[in-house]
């Protein structure tokens, strides 16, 4: 087993017994990079002498003697809408095409002080917006586990590292399924944290009520170690939560016994394949095996979910978007006749069709005289559909749901059917909506090589609970860390 | 006939609060700074950066609401105003839209100068950031943009139309930026734009109590100006209709320089701001014991002051507003009546002479070394007799910036007055013997005359005659002639 195929919780272990360096785990990855990047695409920039550096850095510290981070030296990718100093970060748009922030987000101050080691930036669907990686202004993400697939949206480019062994961990930020359905897809592991427990500060931001960053991983144990990182209050994020964290790594003790799941049953609907429903099912039932109690529930509007989470999304992304406007920074249309032509110009070229689309959504759902029938409307729906997981949750620990309606499909598939791919997110939306953390895990693979992933969804703050889930699932799978084979 | 109409005015003043950081972010909140030096990716709207709220800028608000006798929103929240322009980085303004921190207030404007009083409703005051400034510069084909003022604090005070002129319109400008100096939550510097405001002015047919259309006109950049603006505007307006036009729902834009009011936009252009709660900050909750303690560490304010002062110490209504204007004038004049002078006289000293010197030295009290005790002791002087008024003026010139009293300086000067008549009889004698013609004008019944040979006598006397007593030995020595 080369190092790159490894998790970073095994990686961890060997650094610290001094049966490899940061810097050779750091080149075992990007010789794997060598070798799959051009199929996968999952990067947009390579920050190879950042990441030597940063694996230099370990080194040295473990030859002092120092005590070192579990994360210290573990390669990790991120989405390239999480702002890195002085390293490019696009948002995959021509809009963003040369901006380098000069200031790193939150989670990045903090991963870089664990002694994380970045090896570039991934892509994604323009400015978040997509569940596929085809919307991206520079290319478009396969999936490494079959390659004609999609790796799913919007986190892509994250979710294809990982899965290709091109990273070992990776950030991703889910606004509605942006982290889960691409785990799903790929067959890993990903967490969308409760909204307010992960600092937004320095993530670009698309629909900021519902935004998160999330880790991916392979195994549930490598998202716990990075979500411990991941979450806390930040005083610059007015939403971040002043809870104390547990210690989740800790908190992964293997037992389901008296666990109490509850299965909604709109999300098992015409919609889901039956290959996805079969797959989620077996897996509940192996958790059955081991201890848990399974009992239907009702979450009466989650049709209508879909509707509120583009008003809202929509709406929030076209007020955020307006400060692309070729003044200060990005790009600015070559040619134009005085102010109101430099802006109509630069947003025509800058912005792609979806994110167009969605700012001329958003830009009339908050329309004088169409704010109450349907920005107004779809908060107070969102109050409804929190309310009815909460009601949900009176007698069930989690809720168990497929992560998305079916397996990844073919890229192209979907590109000219924006109903069809919102579709992709039907399964991911009502966790954003009602600010809930969501963990999808792998629970099978098709003939196909395509992986199904089922959701745990919990009440707020009970990513604890989630992850303790997972971990005792992965343990019944038999194990989730498979390095797709390009 | 001539239909008769009556003015119509609502005011919208933004005032700059002086927190020593701007509203959202760490960045200090100073005017005058190099150009984009006061700035970070937060009051820039860089991707990623979001606001956090300085909590010292509710509580000016929330200041400025008791003084103004508002109801407080102690739960409220804030919203992105958007609209695109090149000032404004985020390409939206958060400020507050349909809950204000502060609604349904009051000022109270004198009217007269018999202290009667007119009540100008608040509408709301609500916080919000200001936003850049862009700069024009003839050596680049374009404007440059300078952030620094990004995320300055303000808060915008809504009056209700209840404004009728354009003396009650300076009336409650003059309140408002009294009111917010009492409560030192903002600099107060016109000249820097530290209060701004936009000025809504319409006409309607005198005791008809029907509004009619209103136009919004900005840019007026002082108090003088919006009267000038108000005044301009509500003639326009009543010619339009007195010519059987229509006023348009429009903004205009004032132009000081050449006194007219011109459009901008007109109702149609009018932009839709798609209001709605910024996601990225909290919903704004202030205990209610700390609104209540908020209202509690109130100064007196600037109209309670004024009539105080008129009732109290007998001032006229001119005097007292004058000295209530800022809390640092007040705080003198209320220091400098426990030195036992006639408030009157204290008064007429530090809106006269004092003045006079800080105005044409462009100088504040602060920063000359006359304190209560010493303008006092100069009054006194004069009260008791012992310097003249003209000496007094002297005097005052020597201590406003030295650390010598008024003692010391009439003593070294020579001011003393002197009332011996024996001494003052020479004097008269020899200015009635140089002066023959007056005397005889007296004589002839032309007794107005005398006021000159004062003058005389007070002249020879080097300014330390007693006028009083020269002026009674004056008649005197004529009777006898």
């Amino acid at each position: 087993m080369e190092l790159y195929e490894k998790s970073a919780y095994e990686l961890s272990g060997m650094l610290r017994e001094k049966k490899c360096s940061a810097k050779e785990i750091a080149q075992s990855v990007f010789d794997r990079i060598d070798a799959v990047e051009d199929k996968t695409q999952a990067y947009i920039t390579l920050t190879r002498e950042i990441a030597m550096e940063q694996a230099g850095a370990v080194d040295e510290k473990l030859a002092k003697g120092e005590q070192l981070h579990p994360l210290a030296g573990i390669p990790m990718a991120v989405k390239d809408n999480i702002c890195t100093k002085d390293v490019l970060t696009t948002c995959a748009s021509k809009m963003l095409y040369n901006f380098v922030p000069p200031y790193d987000a939150t989670v990045m101050e903090k991963l870089n002080a664990c002694g994380t080691v970045m090896l570039g930036k991934t892509n994604l669907d323009e400015f978040a917006m997509g569940s596929s990686c085809e919307r991206s202004y520079f290319k478009k993400t396969h999936n490494p586990r079959n390659l004609d697939y999609v790796p799913g949206g919007s986190s892509g480019g994250s979710a294809a590292a990982v899965a290709a062994g091109e990273a070992v961990i990776a950030l991703g930020s889910d606004t509605g399924g942006s982290i889960r359905q691409p785990a799903s897809y790929c067959g890993l592991v990903g967490l969308k944290p409760t909204y307010g427990s992960v600092s937004r500060y320095g993530l670009v931001a698309f629909g900021s009520s519902l935004d998160q960053i999330g880790p991916f991983a392979r195994t549930v144990k490598d998202a716990a170690m990075l979500y411990q990182v991941l979450c806390g209050r930040d005083p610059r994020d007015a939403t971040s939560s002043k809870r104390e964290r547990p210690d989740f790594v800790a908190a992964l003790d293997g037992n389901v016994k008296g666990l109490r799941i509850g299965i909604p049953v709109e999300y098992f609907g015409p919609g889901v394949d039956d290959v996805v429903k079969k797959a989620v099912f077996a897996a509940v039932d192996q958790l059955k095996a081991a201890g848990a109690t399974v009992k239907e529930v009702s979450l009466p509007s989650t049709d209508y979910a879909l509707s509120a989470y583009y008003i809202i999304s929509s709406a929030e992304a076209s007020s955020n978007l307006a400060r692309f406007d070729g003044v200060k920074y990005g790009y600015r249309a070559p040619k134009f006749d005085g102010l109101i032509d430099m802006y109509e110009r630069t947003r025509s070229e800058g912005f792609g069709d979806e994110v167009k689309r969605r700012i001329m959504l958003g830009t009339f759902v908050l329309s004088s005289g169409y704010y109450d029938a349907y920005y107004k409307r779809a908060k107070l729906l969102q109050h409804q559909i929190a309310d009815e997981f909460a009601h949900c949750f009176e007698d069930c620990d989690l809720l168990i749901t497929p992560t998305a309606p079916g397996t990844a499909f073919k890229l192209g598939e979907n590109v000219d059917d924006p109903l069809k791919m919102y579709a992709a997110d039907i399964c991911t939306i009502g966790v954003n909506i009602a600010g809930l953390p969501g963990l999808s895990i792998p629970c099978a693979y098709t003939e196909n090589n395509l992986p199904i992933g089922m959701q745990l969804i919990g009440p707020k703050f009970s990513e604890d609970l989630l992850l303790k889930v997972g971990d005792c699932f992965e343990t019944i799978y038999g194990g989730f860390n498979t390095v797709a084979k390009i | 006939m001539a239909m008769d109409y009556e003015i119509v005015v609502g005011l919208e003043i933004h005032a700059e609060l002086n927190t020593d950081t701007k509203i959202f972010c760490g960045c200090k909140n100073v005017f005058g700074a190099e150009v984009n030096s006061c700035c970070c990716p937060i009051c820039t709207g860089m991707p990623g950066s979001l606001p956090s709220l300085n909590e010292k800028v509710v509580d000016y608000a929330i200041k400025m609401g008791h003084a103004l006798n508002c109801t407080i929103n102690n739960v409220c929240k804030q919203d992105r105003k958007n609209y695109f322009y090149p000032d404004l980085p985020k390409a939206y303004q958060i400020s507050q839209f349909d809950v204000p921190l502060c609604e349904h207030g009051y000022l109270d404007i004198m009217v007269d100068d018999q202290g009667n009083t007119k009540r100008i409703g608040v509408t709301r005051i609500h916080i919000e950031e200001d936003a850049g400034k862009l700069l024009h510069d003839d050596r680049f084909n374009g404007s440059l943009c300078d952030y620094n003022r990004c995320g300055v604090p303000l808060i915008e005070i809504v009056s209700e139309p209840d404004i009728r002129s354009s003396a009650e319109a300076k009336a409650y400008l003059d309140g408002i930026k009294a009111t917010l100096s009492y409560l030192d939550i903002s600099d107060c510097k016109m000249q820097e734009g530290s209060i701004r405001c936009d000025v809504n002015v319409s006409v309607m047919e005198k005791g008809s109590g029907k509004f009619g259309t209103r136009v919004e006109m900005k840019n007026v950049n002082s108090f003088s100006a919006a009267v000038r603006a108000i005044d301009y505007e509500a003639q326009r307006q009543m010619d339009v209709l007195r010519k059987g036009g229509t006023v348009d729902q429009e903004t205009r834009r004032w132009d000081d320089m050449k006194g007219v009011s011109i459009m901008m936009r007109s109702k149609e252009d009018a932009q839709d701001y798609r209001y709605f709660p910024d996601p990225d900050l909290l919903t704004i909750v202030v205990d209610e014991e700390h609104v209540k303690e908020l209202k509690d560490s109130l100064p007196e304010l600037p109209g309670h002051r004024m009539l105080r002062y008129m009732k109290e110490f007998g001032l006229p209504h001119f005097d007292a507003n004058l000295l209530v204007e800022n809390k640092e004038k007040a705080a003198f004049f209320d220091e400098a009546v426990q030195f036992g002078c006639q408030p009157k006289n204290i008064s007429n000293w530090m809106l006269g002479d004092v003045s006079r010197i800080l105005n044409e030295k462009n100088l504040t009290l602060a920063d000359t070394k006359l304190t209560p005790k010493k303008l006092c002791e100069m009054i006194a002087l004069i009260e008791k007799k012992e310097i003249s008024n003209n000496a007094g003026k002297t005097v005052l010139e020597e201590i406003i910036f030295s650390d010598k009293t008024a003692d010391q300086v009439v003593k070294e000067k020579g001011l003393a007055q002197i009332s011996d008549s024996s001494f003052l009889e020479g004097i008269v004698k020899s200015v009635l013997e140089a002066n023959p013609k007056a005397v005889a004008d007296y004589k002839g019944g032309k007794t107005n005359v005398a006021g000159f040979l004062v003058g005389q006598c007070m002249r020879a006397s080097k300014g330390q005659g007693n006028p009083a007593i020269l002026k009674e030995l004056v008649e005197k020595e004529i009777s006898k002639l």
